[in-house]
């Protein structure tokens, strides 16, 4: 179904850029409306954030103390968010941060503190060879794959919005694995519920 | 809806002087990342003078009330009324000794209020002060609020954690538990006034609320109800400043904290409050207009005034509400704010439906979908707090028996077996 206009009887309508006159008073959606990745600022940008990512993800790998692992995985999320800004991806940006840096290095944090001996750090293992074989593995495919690749490139320009799109997509074309996903989620807390409700209900219930 | 440029005197707006400054800068030929950077530094700097004297006068104004409130006289010695106290306080805290508690995790002990700024102040960047006085009208703005209060947490379990004191950690632990429930909560409330609003920029939340003349305030009361709860929870206030409760543990989270160190914290708290109440005053009380005084009045006075009216609200709960313990607290959220707030979205979804497809105009849906909002919201809170306490298993108050055996006292029950 298409979406209806909303002008009819003059209800609100959020236009590109509600200037009367040519110029556009805000400075960062004329910076959006440029073509991307060419003007210096984001490609500075862009080599910034990515310094930032990679640095901190070597860092979650690297520090012995798991909580400075966690907070490094933080600032590498809060790198992402960053990339996707120079994107104009700004709702998967604002969701980034919001569900990775928010809500799933909370639950980390949860995990480790809810832990015995959770401060102690990063406990040696007799699987670090394997390991290293294995991540070595995984960075040659990525690499070679990366390198092999005909990357086109776009030559669009910036978007203008995109959480509007995302939604319409998501409840329109894409509603049924909108929905599956959201069933998934709800078996997975009930799921959750079951298994830390104590024993004694347990039984009750049973009987 | 914006109009264009006004003369630079028209300080109405104070984005129509900074608007005309940087014309004048792109007239002089410079490149156009100038006039960008020039804008994004004024704003800057303009926010940041602004918090600086906002909490200074609040540190003042706040301790005054409570002290009103609490029959009690509040700082009077140091200038005239005691006005210079919030000065002499920061003084204070700049030349204390920074003290670090042994086998603190030094890095993240001095990161944490580092860290515990950013979000606070970063969040008044998607505020509209004025008409054009915003420094990032994005398109995500509520969605920004959100995520950004979100980082809020990680600070405070650092400051928590890295102290190394159990105290410090069990607020850290509290303060995260409280803020993933009441984050729900949010989300859950401010999708209800998105959806009225059809944006989630906040300046057209604003022009929304400009054009039908009427406030979110009127079509959301149980949203913002919601909301201001919430944001209670967590701006960390006294009502539900159970992460630094001062009578169970210590100062909670930054317990080992001092100087200016302690100084950030309490100015980050105060900020996440006047953030939580320019919010509210964004998404509920029209922003910066008033049914037409913005004309004559600047708007940035009275997006002033209307959020100090709210932070005031915040100051008075905390002058006579007790505080609530964490059980009640998390019960709270997930037993009662939260199916309200479903309920709330529900409502709202289809009452946005209804606007479009019974071709209502607007004089007509708002009125009505106010008034039902409204009963709505009353009978919801009424009928789930009844509902709640049908559950309650009832419990029979009993006075304590302290001794049976020896046989010295007996109260209650078991005096009356005698």
């Amino acid at each position: 179904m298409a979406r209806r206009p909303r002008t009819s009887d003059g209800r609100y309508q959020s236009a590109e850029c509600r200037v009367p006159s040519a110029r556009c008073s805000n400075l960062l959606r004329r910076a959006g409306a440029k073509r991307l990745m060419d003007d210096t600022g984001t490609i500075i940008a862009f080599w910034v954030l990515a310094a930032i990512t990679v640095g901190a993800a070597l860092g979650v790998v690297a520090v012995r103390n798991l909580i400075h692992a966690v907070v490094f995985l933080i600032l590498s999320f809060v790198g992402v968010a960053g990339l996707y800004i120079t994107l104009s991806a700004d709702f998967v940006a604002v969701t980034q941060i919001l569900i990775y840096a928010g809500a799933v290095s909370v639950l980390i944090l949860f995990a480790i503190v809810l832990t015995p001996r959770g401060d102690r750090g990063n406990q040696e293992t007799f699987l670090r060879l394997p390991a290293l074989l294995l991540a070595l593995l995984v960075a040659f495919t990525l690499g070679y794959v990366a390198i092999d690749t005909n990357w086109a490139i776009s030559d669009r320009k910036g978007f203008e919005e995109t959480a509007s799109v995302i939604g319409e997509a998501l409840l329109d074309k894409y509603v049924l694995p909108f929905e599956i996903a959201s069933v998934l989620l709800l078996v997975a807390m009930l799921g959750a519920i079951v298994l830390v409700r104590p024993e004694a209900t347990m039984e009750e219930t049973g009987e | 809806m914006i109009r264009p440029l006004a003369e630079w005197y028209d300080l109405r707006d104070i984005g129509n002087a900074v608007g005309a400054l940087l014309e004048q800068i792109e007239d002089w030929g410079a490149p156009e990342w100038v006039p960008y950077v020039v804008s994004g530094v004024i704003g800057v700097l303009a926010i940041l003078l602004w918090t600086v004297i906002s909490v200074l006068a609040f540190i003042w104004i706040e301790r005054r009330v409570v002290g009103l409130m609490q029959n009690r006289i509040g700082p009077n010695r140091v200038g005239p009324s005691g006005l210079l106290q919030p000065v002499a306080d920061a003084l204070k805290l700049l030349f204390k000794e920074p003290v670090t508690t042994h086998n603190a995790d030094r890095v993240l002990f001095w990161l944490a209020p580092v860290v515990i700024f950013i979000p606070t102040i970063v969040v008044f960047a998607v505020i509209p002060f004025g008409e054009r006085m915003v420094l990032a009208d994005l398109n995500v703005g509520v969605l920004f609020l959100i995520a950004i209060g979100s980082i809020n947490t990680i600070a405070v379990f650092m400051a928590g954690w890295s102290s190394n004191n159990k105290y410090a950690l069990i607020g850290a632990m509290r303060t995260i538990a409280m803020l993933i429930s009441y984050e729900l909560i949010q989300v859950l409330v401010l999708l209800a006034a998105v959806l009225f609003a059809g944006s989630m920029r906040l300046g057209d939340i604003v022009a929304w609320q400009q054009d039908y003349g009427v406030w979110l305030l009127f079509l959301q009361p149980l949203g913002l109800l919601g909301y201001v709860i919430a944001g209670a929870v967590e701006m960390n206030r006294s009502p539900t400043d159970i992460a630094e409760a001062e009578s169970e543990i210590v100062a909670g989270y930054h317990t080992e904290y001092g100087g200016i160190k302690f100084g950030f914290f309490y100015q980050a708290e105060y900020l996440a409050g006047f953030a939580i109440a320019a919010v509210i005053v964004t998404l509920y009380m029209g922003g910066w207009t008033l049914w037409g005084v913005e004309e004559w009045v600047p708007g940035w006075l009275i997006f002033l005034a209307k959020l100090y009216g709210v932070f005031f609200i915040y100051i008075w709960s905390r002058g006579t509400l007790p505080r609530l313990r964490i059980d009640q607290l998390m019960a709270f959220a997930w037993k009662f704010l939260l199916p309200l707030a479903l309920v709330n979205v529900l409502v709202v979804g289809g009452e946005m439906l209804l606007w479009q497809e019974a071709d209502l105009s607007s004089g007509e849906a708002l009125p009505l979908f106010g008034v039902i909002n409204a009963l709505l919201a009353v009978a919801l809170i009424g009928g789930w707090a009844w509902f709640l306490g049908q559950l309650r298993p009832e419990r029979v108050a009993h006075r304590a028996i302290l001794t049976q055996e020896v046989g010295a006292i007996y109260y209650g029950e078991a005096a009356a077996d005698l």
